[in-house]
């Protein structure tokens, strides 16, 4: 664990599993990354299964009525979060790569995966 | 040890909310502290005194209630996620211009910081349902 002025910072992990629009998963994980933001700690996300369709490019949600907010990972850099991690046979299982996110990601193994998890201190899923 | 729990499943549907409570209750029998059960998504609907369970049935958001009183838990209802499922205490009802409110004994509406601050605080971060 690292010292920030705030006191201990710890490691958070924001676990992204679901697609975006089907739940309210996807969006209500979103606002907490964002609240959460303030709070100066070691943030990261990242994103399995059909969650790596919550960063693809283009979406277009007109005929859903409902918001798009894919925008907003985009904004994650002006929040000082940039970790996120994109688990690779998740994206290849759905015929994606790299160039199709709306935002720059790491693209890890569910080895590689399970060690991210492993080294935090807070875990939250949905 | 000082938990933190949230609970993202509503009452019934899920048991993310009954696995929770027998979890804190559980924890609470071994000494254990809690910290907070902040309740988001779908789980905010734990925090409404209107459901009516058959007699014969479990009544979750009671049990919870009781709980609370009982051990003086802190039980946080997200404000962002109840606003979106109509779930009301006096305050926001009044500012919402809505003609009731549905908050049930030793629940509180506030917002996802309370989340955070448990994860910070707690030594473990317990997540049900989602």
């Amino acid at each position: 664990m690292s010292q920030t002025e705030a006191g201990v910072a710890k490691k958070f992990l924001y676990v992204n599993r679901k697609a975006p629009y089907g739940t309210i998963y996807a969006l209500e994980s979103l606002e907490v990354v964002l609240i959460g933001a303030a709070f100066d700690q070691d943030v990261s996300l990242a994103f399995l299964g059909d969650g790596v369709y919550q960063l693809v490019k283009g979406q277009d949600t007109k005929g859903l009525e409902m918001k798009n907010f894919s925008p907003a990972f985009r904004a994650l850099e002006d929040y000082d979060v940039t970790k996120l991690y994109v688990e690779q046979d998740a994206l290849a299982a759905r015929g994606l790569t790299e160039a199709d996110l709306v935002v720059p990601v790491e693209v890890v193994g569910a080895e590689r995966m399970a060690e991210i998890m492993e080294s935090q201190d807070v875990i939250l899923s949905f | 040890m000082k938990f933190g729990i949230l609970v993202n499943e509503g009452p019934y549907t899920h048991a993310a909310s009954d696995t929770a409570y027998q979890f804190v209750k559980a924890a609470l029998a071994k000494g254990h502290e809690i910290y907070r059960v902040f309740f988001y998504h779908d789980g905010v609907n734990n925090g409404t005194r209107l459901t009516v369970p058959p007699q014969d049935d479990r009544n979750v958001v009671k049990r919870w209630s009781e709980l609370a009183a009982l051990h003086k838990l802190d039980l946080v209802v997200c404000i962002a996620a109840a606003q979106r499922r109509g779930l009301m205490d006096a305050a926001e009802a009044k500012r919402n211009g809505k003609d009731a409110d549905n908050i049930a004994p030793g629940f509180r509406i506030s917002g996802l910081g309370q989340l955070i601050e448990a994860g910070i605080q707690a030594d473990r971060l317990v997540v049900f349902g989602g």
